[in-house]
Formats: C-alpha cells, structure tokens, sequence
C-alpha cells in the first residue's frame, strides 16, 4: 500500500537553484553565462576529482554535483524555469515541472473553454482506438484528428507566446519590486504552467493514435 | 613506467567479442598486450576439463571452443544483468546452456564444464585475465580499473559489470560509457570544439551518443541505442543461410553438430571481415560426412542481407538528435567506434545520416575502432589518477541512457529523472502510508521510457520499513533516489515528521546481493602483494612447464632434423637445467632459465612455422599444431603457432 505525495516546496531555506549561479529569481536569463557557470562548477564539483579522496569527500562531491546538475537542468529549460521559480514563490502546480508525471492526472482538470472541445476529441479518440483494435481505419476519423491536433499545436505555439510574456512582465515587476504586479503574473504563469501541460498530454495522446503500429510485439525500449 | 599504484591505474574495455586492457603512458594511451603479444583478448572462458581448476581466456579459451564448445562460453556481454524471461532471442542464436532451474527474476547460470557460472564469474575471469596481463607488463600489483559499459546499458547490466570487477579482484573507479570513452581517446589529440557524434557498433551492442566539446570539457547531450544489436546478429545471418543449405543439400543435421556450427561461425566471421576489403569471398568449412562445404558469397548480396538490421540502428541515432534538439548538419564531426564500423555499408549509411557528403565531410576512422573505447578507457582512468599534462583540463560529463520512474497505482509509471539527464542527478520523492498504523511501504522502481511498469525494466523493489506508527496519509517520508556518476542507482529514505531514517530493504530484480557477490570473488590471493609473488612465482612455473612439455614433443616434428647438433645439444642442456630451477623457488632465476631455453629453440620455432605455412588450410594447422605441440592451446608459446586467427 503506497500512496504518492506531490512535492511541496522545493527547499526552505536552502541555496536555490538561482542562488547556485547567482542569478536573480528572474526568468529571461542569459544562457550562455549560465552555461559557463555550469562547466566552472562542474570543474569543482565533479565526483572525478575526488576520485583519490575520502569516503566523506566523495559522498560530498557527489551530492553537490548531483545538485548542480539537477540546478542546471532545471534553470537551462524555460518552462522547468518557470515552475521552478513558482514553486519556490510557495506556488502550487497541477503537474509539478516534469511533464507526464502521473499518467493517472491527465484527464482530471479540462481548461474550461476548452470542454468542448476535449469532450469531442475524447470521443474521436475512443473511436479511433476501437478501429485500430479491429485493424480497421477510418480516413474521416482520421482526418478528424489531424485536424485536431494542428488546432492544439496552434494553441501550444500562442501559449508559449503568452507565456514569454509574462517572463518579461515578471521579470519587470522584480526590477520595480512591484509585488502586485509579481503576483499577479505568478497566478497568470500557474494557470499558462497547468493549460500548457494538459495540452501537451493532450497531443501526447493524439499522436500516439496516429502513430499507433498495432498491439503486437511494441517492447520495452531497453 | 608506472611505478606509482595510480600510474597503474589501467583502462578496460570489456566487450562481447573481445576485450582489450590500456594504461596511459605520458601523454599517450597504450594498449597492453597478453603474453601471447595478441592486444585483443577474445572474450572466451573456457573451462578445459572437469577436475582441472585452469580456467582458459582469450585466445586459449577460444581453440577450445572449436573442438569442444560446450566447454568454452563467448559473448557472455549479451546476459549481464538479465533475467531469464528476456534472453529468448539470445537463446535462439546463441548456444548459452543455462541451468535448467533458474526462476524468472533469478540471476541466470550457466553450464560450463559441469559446473554452474553466474555471467559476472564468466566475465571476472575475462577480467582477471586482462589484469594479469596488466600485472606482467608493469611487474606490479594492479587493484584499481575503469571498465567501460555500453552507453544503453541499464542499472541492472551496469550494476553486474561492477560486480564482476570485484570478483575479479578490481576496484572499479568508474563505469564509463563506450562512446563517450571513445570520444575521449579522439579528443586527446584534437583539443578542438564543436558537436560530435559517436556511432558505436560493436560486438553485440550499438550506441549513439551526441556530444558538446568545450575547452575540454566533453558533455554528453544524448544517448541512445540498442544492447541487443551488433556484429553477432550480422554473423547470425550468414550463419543460418550457411546451416539451412547444408541440411537441405547434404541432408546433415548442423545445428545439432556444436563442433559444426562452431566451424561454421569462425568461417562466416572471416568471410564478413574478407567482404570489407573485396566484392566477394568463398567460405569453405569440412563437413563430417568427408564432403566440403563450399560457398561464395559477394559483398552485394551480404549487404541486401545485413541492409535490415543495418537500419535497426538509424532510428536510435535519430532519436538522440531530436533528444539533442539537434539536426543532422550541426554534427560536426562523426567518429565510428567498434568492428563493424569496418562494413563500408555502415560507413556509407552513417554519412548518409548525418547527411556527411553534402557537407564534404567524412566519418572519423583514424583510429583502430577495436581500440578506440580502451585507449579512451584509460584517458579516464588518468583523469581519475589526477590528471596529466595532457588529461588535465580534460572533464567528461555523461548521462542516464533511460529514464527513471516509479510504479504508481494502476501500474503506471511515474517518471522522476528523465533520460538524458547530466550524471549524477537526483531526485527526491515523497511517499505516505495509506492504512492506519502501517509501518511499511513498498516501492518498485524502474528504468525505462513506456508509460506502463510492465513495459519497463524492474530494477528493484524497495521496501521501506520501521515507519513510525500513524494516522493514514500523516507519515511524510522522503525517499532520495540518486544516480552517480556510473550511471547506478542509490536510494535513501527518511521519515520526515519523526526523522527516523527508514530501513530500506532492497530486491535488486536481476541483480546478485553483496554477500553473493562476495562469495564469488576469484582466488582470494589475488589482493595482496605477497600473494602477487606467489602467483608470479605459480605463473613462471607454468610458463617453465608449457616450454618444457613442448620441447619434449619438439623431435617429432619434421623441423627437429633441421637443426644442427650443437643446437640440439644445447636445448637438451637448457632443459635438464630449467627442469630443475623448476622445483626450486627462485623466481629471477626460473625465468632466466625459461627465457634460455624460449632463445635456444627459436630457430626450431621458425622452421616449424615454415612448415605450418606452407602445409596451407588452417583447419590442419590447428590439428597439427595441437598434435605435435602437445598441451597447445594451453599457454601459446613462441614455438607453437599460437594466434589461429
């Protein structure tokens, strides 16, 4: 009997990830500086340095390049960026800054102008599936989902548009240390955070029907 | 050379087919050759006869394969870290004999000679042998190595080539990833940066990895490939052709001959290599009924043969530049690692992948692609040692090949460390209970990037105990899963309200525990320094003995007449001599006493070997060799003919 708990907070009171490259809690960051400073730490901080070394140090270097890793990892992606930053703001996200977390999550919250159409994609879906499991295709259903998922890309595409916008609005308020207008884009870049993922499990989902090979002999790929 | 223990830090590429061990001397990686002077040893054990303890490797193991193969095993690679249920492919192409007993989940055993191997004993003894072979050229302990694994390779293979090490008496400092060591060998002498692509197609397994150098530092962006996919398959397909026409034509059951298929398999592994330098070979192998079998073949129709598995690998590569978020033409460079890189389809494909002609460029080829990966083993293991003038500014940074994921409920996975991901990377998960006063919680842990547990790979199931009694839903426990910088999985757990640190029971799924691992370390001796006396001292007997035994069979042999009577006068003083320092004890002397006698019966060796050329077929040459020089295939020595190949 288990039961899976959602992350909280990703530290209190501990260096975060920004503090690690001291960056400002800001989301347009310059990369390539990022990237430098991640290779300077890697040459301090990396476990084959410490190859020679105690127990104790290697444990440490191996916990603090582990950290740096997943920092870098973290900060070098936008939209993990983003989560990140809402989470250590004490923000809560549906879907946490990994994608395709819990496949069990996926049809729970549909973006409410969007029930209609998520209720017909649905069906379209559960019908495509019933013919392919039959070996049959329907070319209407077919060009029925295809349709879809160019509308869903399309919404995707003006998504991250929005999305770079309220980087730069954020990014703005912490430079004026206007908190209205900080909070106001953190409750804006949750729902952007939680509208992007479920529309990306969407697609998911879309293009695994249009792909579908058929339920024989697919293994594991490892 | 080498006199400091961290000088003696050696590199080792432990292949399917062959393994090789290098060291770094200045600023240049070498390859250490064994005392047959062969730089690949032939990844074969074999166990010689039931009641003798010698275990045979390389080259050794490898004629005995041919006359008894169910006493030898070869690409033993192919069954690391696997269970049961997911070798049946193997089973069909390979002639494992597994025990018969082993459940699924079970590490699989193999029959040998009458005894039961677990594939991490069968490598340690590939592994012992290229340390000793390490040990002999530096005249010193060796204790320390890094070995090289397949970048594709999951937790579990990872986890029993480490094992292996240790049994094999090696500290192993780091696991490091076949291209990315190869990677590191080309990136010694051109400090130049850019992207790279290794494409590795080995023995048994393929890898595609993308790299970023800067200012030498090599980061791996992506990985991907198949552990399942190489030159073998490619053997397999001539093999079956070349057993089909013989049981339709000569009407023989071949697949039930071992000796037959054996003979079969060296003739189509020969006719493969031949194809890469010429339009067409023959294979021609000696059937029992007294006939020939005799086949040509062109490199056309072997391409149209091999062109679907050839294709196996496009998709990994293209995969890993998608992962990379790259296309074909930022690849800068394109480096071919392993054997059958040789196939000029292969070159010819690769180019075509990486769109390479447009762009006037060609796949890298400078280096012996069986040696690639241990020269670049042994650049790791010098920056290990501290670095040199020519590694110090030389970091590499690799990643997980798969993703890490945890069974949820329903048997779904939930992914906590993507594939990709820079090593070591971590991620912390929080768990509760969900019945009253539960005091435990398991969790199953896979590898693997399919939505369903039973898609993936199982790498353990953990069981957290010692939860402190509560409410349902109110234990927080934090469970930490940490991947290092081998690519291997640690797990650590702590209930957070209480602070308990939980217990964590773990069942690695195809994995042996410790104390498993610990009662199947090779000869005990093999740790410390006075026992290296010993075992040279053991050795230096044994060479004494080979030398000695074939000597006495040296008159039978046409070549014998040939010499003068002085030479015959001397050799026959020399082993009345070495007979003698034989039984004493004196290390120094015993082997001035061998090498007296190797120097005598030089001339006797080239005459034979005269001989052994000019009476052509190498079928005869090994019976012959094998007759006249009595223990043959035991210990090569200059006067046997000792590489078959």
């Amino acid at each position: 009997m288990q039961s899976h708990v959602q992350n909280s907070t990703a530290s209190d009171g501990e260096q975060t990830y920004f503090d690690m490259f001291s960056l400002p809690r800001k989301l347009t960051i310059d990369t390539a500086a990022l990237e430098r400073g991640f290779y300077k730490l890697s040459r301090q901080l990396h476990p084959d340095l410490y190859a020679r070394k105690s127990a104790a140090e290697q444990a440490w270097s191996l916990r603090q390049s582990s950290l740096l890793n997943d920092a870098y990892r973290t900060l070098k992606d936008p939209v993990a960026r983003t989560a990140y930053l809402l989470k250590l703001e004490g923000m809560r996200m549906e879907d946490e800054n990994t994608e395709n977390r819990d496949p069990r999550a996926k049809q729970n919250r549909v973006p409410a102008d969007l029930l209609e159409e998520v209720f017909e994609l649905n069906m379209q879906l559960e019908e495509m599936r019933a013919n392919l499991k039959m070996g049959e295709d329907d070319p209407a259903l077919r060009g029925d989902l295809e349709r879809a998922q160019v509308q869903f890309k399309a919404m995707l595409t003006s998504l991250d548009e929005d999305l770079r916008r309220a980087w730069a609005a954020w990014d703005a308020a912490m430079d004026a240390s206007d908190d209205a207008a900080k909070n106001e884009q953190k409750d804006a870049m949750v729902a952007m955070l939680d509208r992007r993922s479920y529309l990306r499990n969407l697609l998911r989902e879309v293009d695994g029907v249009l792909t579908w090979q058929g339920a024989v002999g697919e293994k594991a790929n490892i | 050379m080498a006199e400091t223990e961290s000088a003696r830090l050696v590199g080792i590429d432990l292949g399917t087919t062959n393994s090789l061990v290098a060291f770094m001397q200045g600023d240049q990686p070498q390859i250490i050759p064994g005392d047959d002077g062969s730089r690949l040893v032939p990844s074969v054990v074999a166990i010689p006869a039931a009641g003798k303890e010698r275990v045979l490797v390389g080259n050794r193991a490898r004629s005995l394969l041919l006359n008894t193969p169910d006493r030898a095993v070869y690409s033993v690679k192919r069954l690391m870290g696997r269970g049961v249920d997911d070798i049946t492919e193997e089973l069909k192409l390979f002639p494992f004999r597994l025990a018969a007993d082993i459940q699924p989940g079970e590490v699989l055993r193999i029959e040998v000679g009458g005894q039961q191997y677990t594939p991490p004993e069968i490598s340690a003894y590939i592994l012992r042998q290229l340390k000793q072979n390490a040990e002999r050229y530096f005249g010193a302990p060796v204790t320390q190595a890094v070995i090289t694994v397949p970048a594709y390779f999951n937790d579990a293979q990872r986890q029993a080539t480490k094992d292996a090490g240790r049994m094999a008496g090696l500290e192993v400092l780091r696991l490091v990833n076949e291209p990315t060591a190869a990677a590191l060998a080309y990136g010694l002498d051109r400090q130049k940066d850019g992207i790279v692509a290794v494409y590795d197609l080995g023995g048994g397994t393929f890898d595609i990895s993308i790299l970023k150098l800067h200012e030498g530092i090599f980061e791996v962006i992506a990985t991907n490939g198949d552990t399942h996919l190489g030159g073998d398959d490619l053997d397999n397909l001539l093999l079956a052709i070349a057993l089909d026409e013989i049981e339709t034509e000569e009407g023989i059951p071949a697949r039930q001959q071992p000796e037959l298929v054996q003979a079969l398999r060296n003739a189509v592994i020969d006719a493969k290599i031949a194809l890469s330098a010429n339009d067409s070979t023959r294979m021609e192998v000696a059937l029992p009924n007294g006939q020939h079998y005799r086949r040509e073949i062109t490199r056309a129709q072997f391409q149209r043969l091999i062109e679907p598995i050839l294709q196996r690998t496009a998709e990994p590569c293209r995969q890993a530049l998608r992962d990379a978020g790259l296309r074909p033409a930022d690849i800068g460079e394109v480096v071919l690692v392993g054997g059958s890189t040789r196939i000029p389809r292969v070159q010819q494909l690769v180019s075509e992948l990486f769109e390479l002609p447009a762009r006037g460029k060609k796949p890298h080829t400078e280096l012996n692609p069986d040696e690639v990966v241990a020269l670049g083993a042994a650049v790791q293991a010098n920056i290990l040692a501290g670095g040199s003038a020519a590694t110090e500014e030389m970091l590499l940074l690799d990643v997980t090949p798969l993703s890490l994921g945890i069974e949820s409920l329903g048997g779904a996975v939930a992914k906590i460390i993507q594939r990709n991901s820079t090593i070591p990377a971590s991620a912390t998960e929080h768990f509760t209970t969900g019945v009253d006063g539960q005091t435990n919680v398991a969790i199953h842990v896979l590898q693997g990037e399919r939505e369903l547990a039973k898609d993936c790979r199982s790498l353990a199931r953990f069981d957290l105990k010692g939860i402190p009694p509560m409410t349902a839903g109110l234990p927080r426990i934090e469970v930490k899963f940490l991947i290092d910088a081998n690519g291997l999985l640690h797990v650590s757990a702590v209930e957070a309200r209480s602070g308990t640190q939980a217990e964590i029971a773990v069942k690695p799924t195809y994995g042996l525990t410790d104390e498993q691992v610990e009662s199947m370390i090779l000869d005990s001796f093999d740790n410390a320094e006075a026992d290296f006396q010993e075992r040279q001292l053991i050795e230096a007997r044994n060479e004494a003995s080979t030398i000695l035994s074939a000597v006495e069979k040296a008159p039978q042999h046409p070549a014998w007449q040939q010499l003068t009577e002085e030479e015959r006068a001397k050799i026959g003083e020399l082993v009345t001599e070495l007979e003698i320092l034989r039984d004493a004890g004196d290390l120094d002397s015993l082997r001035r006493g061998t090498e007296a006698l190797d120097q005598a019966t030089r001339h006797f060796a080239e005459l034979m070997m005269d001989a052994t050329v000019s009476s052509a077929l190498r079928g005869e040459t090994m019976d012959t060799a094998d007759a006249k020089i009595g223990e043959g295939p035991a210990a090569p020595h200059p006067i046997a003919p000792a590489d078959f190949r």
